[in-house]
C-alpha cells in the first residue's frame, strides 16, 4: 500500500510536468489547429535558462523560474511571429513541417552552443532539500513544490481564460476565427498571447523538471513533448481542463508501468493508450463529437 | 503484348526503357572506373533508399492525403527481417527472400495498423502513426533474443550493390507511377482532394486508404531491407522519429504529389548533406533552417504537384491534376 501511495506521489509530480506542457499544446491547437512540435523544445530551453540562472548567476529557485518563464514567453512569441504567422492560410501540413523545422533548429542550436552532453542542476539546499517521511514513503520538497507551483499556474490560467478580456478573445478565436475577427477581435494579438501563455508554462515545466530530475540535455524536449501532446489528446484537444487531467493521467500511467511492469515498456504503453483513445473516442475524454458538414 | 508494355512503361516505351538503361549503365560505368568512389557509393545507396522511402510516403501523404509519421517503423521491420534472414542464410537467395519477407511483414503490419487508424484524420493520424512506429521500436528493443535489443545486429552480410539498388528503386518508382495512373490511383487522388465528395461518388475510401498505406509500408520494408544489407549494422535507434521526419522532409521538399519531385529532392538533399559533412557542427542547424525557409517561401515544394517527364522541355505536362492539398 505504501509503495502504491509512493507511486501515486511520483505520478502526480511527473503528471504535473506533463500537464503544464500539455496546456500549451492544447491552447495552441485550439486556436490555430497546429501541433506545435517546437513546444517541447521551448520547455527544453526553459530548463537551460533555469540552469544558467542557478549556476552562472547564483539565483534562487523562484527568480530562476520567473526568468525562464519570461524568456520562454519571448521565445514562443518570436517563433509564432517569424515562423507561423506567414503560414496562417497555408496548408496544415506546411505549418506542421515548419513546426518540425523550428523544433530541429532549437535542438541543434542548443546542441551547438551547449554541446550534446547532459548537464546537472546544482544540488538543492535549504528548504527545498527537505524530505517528509510517512512510514516508508518519502515525499521530497521538490515534489511538493512541483505540485503546488503547477496548481497555482493552473488556477492563474483558468482566471486568465475565464475572467479577463484577452481570455474571452482567446475562447472566441478558438470557437470561430472568422466570426471573432468580424466582432472586432484582433486575431494576431490573440494568437501571440496564446503562444506567450503556453510557452511560459512550458518554461516553468522546464525549470521544475530540472529541479526534480537534476539532469538536462538538448534532446530532453522531444519525448515529454510528444507525451504531453498525447495527454492533450486524451483530455480532448483544445479543452484546458482536459489537458490537465490528461497530463496527470499520462504521468500516473508511466510511473505505474515503470514501477510494476517494466520501465522499458512505458513509452510503448503511452503510445498504445493514444492509439486506443483515437480509435475509441477521437474527441478525447471531455471532447464533444463534432459532425462534419459538407 | 505491345499494349501491355505500353501500360507499364508509359506512352514512350522506348524512351523510358532507354532512359532507365542509360541511368543504369552510366552509373555502373562511373562505379566501375572508380569516379564514384566508395565514399560516394554510400551517398548513392542513401539516395536510392531515400527515393524508395520518399516515393512510397508520397503515395500515402502526397497522393492519398493521409499524413503518416510512421514510415521509419515500417522500414525497421523490413530491415530486421532481412538482417535476421541473411544472417542465418548468407546467400543471394537468402537476401532476396529477406527483402521479400521484410516487405511482406511491413505490409502486414501496415494493413493491421492502417485498418483502425485510417479512420482518423489529418493530425490525429500523424500522431497515431508516430505512436505506432515508437511501439515497433520498443518491441524491437525488448525482443532481445531475436534482435539483440538496443545494441542492434551487426555483421549483416552485404549483398546490395548498384544493380540491386537500381532494380528496387526503378521498380518502386514504376509500380507506384503506374498504380497512380490506374483507377485505384485516381480513387486515391480523389480522397486527397475531398474525402466526403469521393465517398459520395461511391468510392470506398477506407479501402483505398488502406491499399495506399499497405503498399507504402511494403515499399518502406524493401527500403529497410536494402538499408540493413548495405550498411551491415542496424539498431532500433536508427529508425526513430528523426528518420520519419527525414523522409517527410524529402517528400515535402520535392512537392507533395510529385514523384519526380521526390526523386529530385532525395538526390539534392543527399548531395547537400554529403557536402555539409565537412561542416558537421552546424550541418543540422543549416538543414533545419533550410526546411523552415522552404516552407515559408515555397510551401508547395520544388515541383508542387507537377512531374518532370522525358519531354518536360517540350511541354511542361501536368500528369496529375489537382493542387495537392490536404
Amino acid at each position: 500500500m505504501e509503495q502504491f501511495l509512493q507511486q501515486v506521489v511520483n505520478g502526480l509530480s511527473l503528471g504535473s510536468i506533463y500537464a503544464l506542457i500539455a496546456l500549451g499544446y492544447t491552447m495552441v491547437y485550439g486556436i490555430i489547429k497546429l501541433i506545435n512540435f517546437a513546444h517541447g523544445d521551448v520547455y527544453m530551453i526553459g530548463a537551460y535558462v533555469g540552469f544558467f540562472c542557478m549556476t552562472t548567476f547564483n539565483l534562487g529557485v523562484f527568480p530562476s523560474l520567473l526568468i525562464a518563464m519570461v524568456l520562454c514567453t519571448l521565445l514562443g512569441v518570436t517563433i509564432e511571429k517569424v515562423a507561423y504567422k506567414r503560414l496562417r492560410n497555408a496548408t496544415r501540413i506546411a505549418v506542421l513541417i515548419t513546426a518540425i523545422g523550428v523544433s530541429l533548429f532549437l535542438e541543434n542550436v542548443v546542441m551547438f552552443f551547449m554541446k550534446a552532453g547532459v548537464r546537472s542542476y546544482p544540488a538543492m539546499t535549504g528548504f527545498i532539500a527537505k524530505k517528509f517521511k510517512l512510514g516508508t514513503m518519502v515525499i521530497t520538497m521538490q515534489q511538493v513544490l512541483i505540485m503546488v507551483i503547477t496548481i497555482v499556474l493552473m488556477v492563474l490560467l483558468q482566471y486568465i481564460v475565464k475572467k479577463t478580456k484577452i481570455g474571452k478573445a482567446m475562447r472566441a478565436v478558438s470557437l470561430d476565427r472568422d466570426a471573432a475577427e468580424l466582432m472586432g477581435i484582433n486575431i494576431d494579438t490573440t494568437i501571440s498571447f496564446t503562444f506567450a501563455i503556453g510557452s511560459s508554462l512550458a518554461g516553468a515545466a522546464g525549470v521544475l523538471v530540472g529541479i526534480y530530475y537534476n539532469s538536462i540535455n538538448p534532446l530532453m524536449g522531444t519525448m515529454p513533448g510528444l507525451k504531453a501532446f498525447i495527454a492533450a489528446v486524451f483530455g480532448g484537444i483544445g479543452i484546458i481542463p482536459g489537458a490537465m487531467v490528461g497530463g496527470y493521467f499520462i504521468g500516473m500511467v508511466e510511473v505505474f508501468v515503470a514501477g510494476y511492469l517494466n520501465s522499458m515498456y512505458r513509452d510503448a504503453v503511452v503510445f498504445a493508450i493514444l492509439i486506443l483513445i483515437l480509435i475509441i473516442k477521437p474527441a478525447g475524454l471531455f471532447g464533444k463529437n463534432v459532425r462534419e458538414k459538407v | 503484348m505491345k499494349e501491355k508494355r505500353k501500360k507499364i512503361f508509359g506512352q514512350n516505351i522506348t524512351k523510358t526503357i532507354l532512359a532507365l538503361t542509360l541511368t543504369y549503365v552510366i552509373i555502373q560505368l562511373l562505379v566501375y572506373t572508380n569516379i564514384i568512389n566508395s565514399y560516394l557509393q554510400i551517398t548513392l545507396a542513401t539516395i536510392c533508399i531515400n527515393i524508395i522511402l520518399a516515393v512510397s510516403l508520397n503515395l500515402i501523404t502526397g497522393f492519398t492525403g493521409q499524413f503518416s509519421l510512421g514510415h521509419a517503423g515500417f522500414m525497421s521491420i523490413g530491415a530486421y527481417a532481412c538482417a535476421i534472414i541473411t544472417l542465418k542464410n548468407p546467400t543471394t537467395t537468402g537476401f532476396v527472400l529477406g527483402v521479400l519477407t521484410g516487405a511482406v511483414a511491413a505490409a502486414i503490419v501496415g494493413f493491421l495498423v492502417g485498418l483502425p487508424t485510417l479512420r482518423l484524420q489529418g493530425d490525429y493520424l500523424a500522431i497515431a502513426t508516430l505512436g505506432m512506429s515508437e511501439i515497433i521500436k520498443v518491441v524491437f528493443i525488448n525482443l532481445d533474443k531475436i534482435t539483440n535489443g538496443a545494441a542492434g545486429l551487426s555483421g549483416i552480410p552485404q549483398f546490395v550493390n548498384w544493380t540491386w539498388l537500381f532494380v528496387f528503386t526503378a521498380g518502386t518508382i514504376l509500380v507506384i507511377f503506374n498504380l497512380l495512373r490506374s483507377s485505384h490511383g485516381r480513387a486515391c487522388i480523389s480522397i486527397r482532394e475531398d474525402e466526403i465528395a469521393a465517398s459520395a461518388m461511391g468510392i470506398n475510401t477506407t479501402r483505398y486508404k488502406v491499399i495506399a498505406f499497405t503498399f507504402g509500408a511494403f515499399c518502406a520494408g524493401i527500403a529497410g531491407a536494402l538499408y540493413a544489407s548495405y550498411f551491415y549494422f542496424i539498431e532500433p535507434g536508427l529508425f526513430g522519429f528523426q528518420r520519419s521526419i527525414d523522409v517527410l522532409v524529402i517528400v515535402v521538399f520535392g512537392g507533395l504529389g510529385s514523384i519526380s519531385g521526390s526523386v529530385l529532392a532525395a538526390i539534392l538533399l543527399a548531395v547537400i548533406s554529403t557536402y555539409l559533412q565537412a561542416l558537421s557542427e552546424i550541418r543540422m542547424i543549416l538543414y533545419s533552417l533550410l526546411l523552415i525557409i522552404i516552407m515559408l517561401f515555397r510551401p508547395q515544394g520544388l515541383l508542387g504537384s507537377k512531374e518532370i517527364s522525358l519531354n518536360f522541355f517540350k511541354k511542361r505536362g501536368k500528369l496529375f491534376p489537382g493542387k495537392g492539398r490536404i
